[in-house]
């Protein structure tokens, strides 16, 4: 890893507290007078001195956050700015809120974070950082490159969290006990949808499927979805235009989609290529779900109940923009390390690894329940937002689907169907 | 002027409603607003616009006094409890959510829910006159009969913080389960239960060596473990019932004090948060904050009377003492 764009921020835990800049989404008015406020209590409190609760420090865990230099695609969209800093600051308010606790306790945390460049070998910068002894592992890496990861032999002995790749296959064949998938799973997410678009007797689908492996990924989940709680996909299309919509759209959209006898259209476009031109353009007045339209989300910025308000202005003050899905992904992860550390008072790879997967972790993670791995692949279990551009729409698994263990586990693949073995 | 005419109509009714008769009052969180309840007629006599995102509230002792949470306001409305006009503002940090005030009123301490801290206001000059950082989104605030010894939760951390209320300082974080939303002292002080959100448990912890004696589980035919969602705590001085509000379980759990053991469900409106006892204690008021209404608790029969509509997302409720 050299020199240039090499990013290591170490976080050094001196545990004395930055005061943190308090802003809350309201009038501009209203964060400049905050901001006011807190430096005035600031001045007051150093006046006063500060009196601080701090046990001695018994125990430190290092983290380590990776994330890769990618090629931008192309982006059909220019509202949304391309972010390269997805996780960062998930895990950087994580370990602000492990410390917190920690310091009650006497645990520290300490952070790296690494980006491997475009022209960097992964596998050998991994393998270097795993010879330094580091131990858990927040990693922002796609399907492909996390395959990678597991080939290297020491990987065994350290946790990883993976916090980007929504891939089944991490979940089943390719699974490993030491890796933890915090994003749902392209079939949880599926399943999410159609336990909402079941509720709403929108039981006729036209399925249209981006060109890139994800979107087929994804769309075979929908299809598999669609089997379990009896949709008809009346219609199959895979979008192969390659024209910039921006200009076309208006024409190509109703032809593409007339004929077809629908309720919803339901498409997988990961990428953003085509999708949201499908809205207001079909041939029919139909609604749009998918990766576009109404989108299953892990988080989502129209999130507010169960004190999600509390994160987003925290995450907001902290980074100037709105929590992302690999925001809160991050977030999660460290937390889980942190709670598992706070419960079993061991940084110890095995222990943290037995705590995680066991039945006494919970974690509030502001969807409204506790959320838990799953014992048998290491997928967090958790609800699913369904959410609009601007608005909330629905959170699964709806109500009427029970489970004996958790109704959460009606989303995705259950054990019995599971091909994870450890 | 406008509002200056409908403070003027709203003391009005209030002074000749307000003879002695015991009220009740809730904030909504999202309509901003407290709603007026004559607890005898069980029946809103009042609606008054307060500041955003209204939650936690309490009264003075003498009850002269309305005191309420305006989270979004970063600031504590103190109001006349006849009149509901607003008397003056308290300072109080960033997002107050809960408060409670010493014996004395002299003192209130307030949980800043995004800032990590517990604010202290001296009532009398109306400042902050210290801050205490504790764990993330501080929330629960419980505070023994004398005065002495504070207890704050914070959600994100999970801890129960014990707080020297002489020396400003903590002197002790006990570990409990997922997302403390309340703490509450029993009568004796002898105790301090703590009800965990996400972890659907009651902690109940011995305040001298500040262990936990006790964990109370909840469990109800027909309701899914993650929607039991323990918030509310309200302890009947005579030592019988402690009542704990579940959240999206939609029912109040009835608890013997001493067995810990729990008597009874009642089931009320959706997603009850908050409790709050008339002064004889013979009557329990719940806010549940879907089915925007407050449901009335008969004490003796142990069974719910009545539940009448408020506002939008109604949270904290306080009972005068007269």
């Amino acid at each position: 890893m050299r020199a240039k764009f090499f990013l290591i921020i170490t976080i050094c835990i001196t545990f004395s507290f930055p005061f943190f800049v308090d802003v809350r989404e309201l009038s501009i008015q209203q964060l400049e007078e905050r901001k006011k406020a807190d430096e005035e209590r600031k001045k007051q409190r150093e006046k006063r001195g500060e009196k601080k609760f701090q046990k001695e420090i018994i125990l430190t865990t290092d983290i380590v956050f990776v994330s890769k230099e990618r090629e931008l695609p192309p982006v059909l969209s220019n509202l949304d700015p391309i972010l390269e800093d997805e996780g960062f600051y998930g895990v950087k308010l994580a370990i602000e809120d492990n410390l917190t606790t920690g310091r009650f306790l006497g645990h520290d945390y300490k952070v790296e974070f690494h980006r491997i460049l475009l022209e960097e070998n992964l596998e050998t910068e991994f393998g270097k950082l795993l010879q330094k002894g580091k131990k858990f592992f927040v990693v922002d890496l796609n399907e492909e490159e996390l395959l990678s990861l597991m080939k290297i032999p020491e990987i065994d002995d350290v946790i990883v969290f993976n916090i980007r790749a929504k891939n089944d296959s991490l979940r089943n064949e390719n699974c490993r006990k030491n890796f933890f998938h915090i994003p749902p799973s392209y079939s949880i997410l599926s399943d999410a949808l159609t336990q909402y678009l079941v509720k709403k007797k929108w039981k006729k689908w036209f399925l249209v499927t981006g060109p890139d492996k994800n979107d087929r990924i994804y769309s075979d989940a929908l299809k598999s979805s669609a089997k379990k709680f009896n949709i008809k996909i009346k219609e199959e299309k895979i979008w192969d235009f390659t024209a910039d919509l921006r200009r076309t759209a208006g024409k190509e959209v109703p032809i593409f989609t007339k004929g077809a006898n629908y309720d919803v259209l339901v498409v997988a476009d990961e990428d953003g290529e085509f999708g949201e031109y499908l809205a207001y353009r079909t041939w029919d007045p139909r609604p749009i779900a998918g990766t576009q339209g109404l989108k299953p989300n892990s988080w989502h910025r129209t999130h507010e109940q169960w004190g999600a308000t509390q994160m987003q202005n925290r995450f907001r003050r902290e980074s100037g923009r709105w929590m992302t899905e690999v925001d809160y992904h991050a977030w999660t992860a460290v937390r889980a390390i942190g709670e598992t550390i706070t419960r079993t008072q061991t940084n110890d790879v095995e222990e943290v690894q037995k705590y995680l997967l066991g039945e006494k972790f919970g974690l509030g993670a502001y969807k409204g329940v506790k959320v838990s791995f799953r014992p048998w692949n290491g997928q967090l279990r958790q609800p699913v937002l369904l959410a609009a551009p601007r608005s909330m729409v629905s959170v699964s698994p709806q109500e009427g689907y029970i489970h004996p263990v958790s109704e959460l586990d009606t989303l995705g693949k259950d054990q019995p169907e599971s091909t994870c073995k450890f | 002027m406008i509002k200056f005419f409908l403070t003027l109509v709203f003391s009005i009714t209030m002074s000749f409603s307000s003879t002695r008769a015991n009220l009740a009052y809730i904030t909504n969180e999202k309509d901003n607003t407290v709603s007026v309840i004559d607890i005898k007629k069980k029946k809103v006599i009042n609606t008054v616009k307060v500041g955003q995102r209204p939650r936690g509230i309490i009264m003075s002792k003498d009850g002269k006094l309305v005191l309420i949470c305006a989270s979004d306001d970063d600031r504590v409305e103190v109001r006349d409890a006849k009149t509901m006009k607003l008397k003056y503002h308290l300072p109080s940090g960033p997002d107050p959510e809960l408060f409670i005030l010493s014996p004395d009123d002299d003192t209130l301490y307030i949980a800043n829910e995004d800032d990590a801290m517990v604010t202290v206001v001296d009532m009398n000059d109306k400042m902050i006159i210290d801050d205490i950082p504790v764990g993330v989104e501080p929330e629960g605030m419980g505070l023994t009969n004398n005065g002495k010894l504070l207890v704050n939760t914070s959600e994100t951390t999970n801890m129960a913080h014990f707080i020297n209320a002489e020396t400003l300082e903590i002197v002790e974080n006990v570990l409990v389960d997922a997302r403390p939303r309340v703490a509450m002292f029993t009568p004796d002080d002898k105790e301090v239960w703590v009800s965990a959100e996400i972890g659907g448990t009651v902690k109940v912890i011995n305040p001298s060596s500040k262990e936990v004696t006790h964990t109370i589980g909840f469990e109800i035919p027909g309701v899914n473990e993650e929607s039991i969602q323990p918030v509310g705590v309200r302890h009947t001085n005579d030592g019988k019932y402690t009542f704990v509000a579940l959240g999206p379980a939609n029912r109040i759990a009835v608890i013997d004090q001493k067995t810990k053991k729990v008597i009874k469900y009642l089931l009320v409106g959706q997603r009850v948060w908050q409790l709050a006892f008339t002064p004889d204690q013979k009557t329990l008021l719940s806010t549940n904050g879907v089915s925007n209404d407050v449901s009335f608790i008969n004490v003796d029969k142990l069974k719910v009377e009545k539940s009448i509509k408020v506002g939008r997302f109604p949270w904290g409720v306080v009972i005068g003492p007269n």
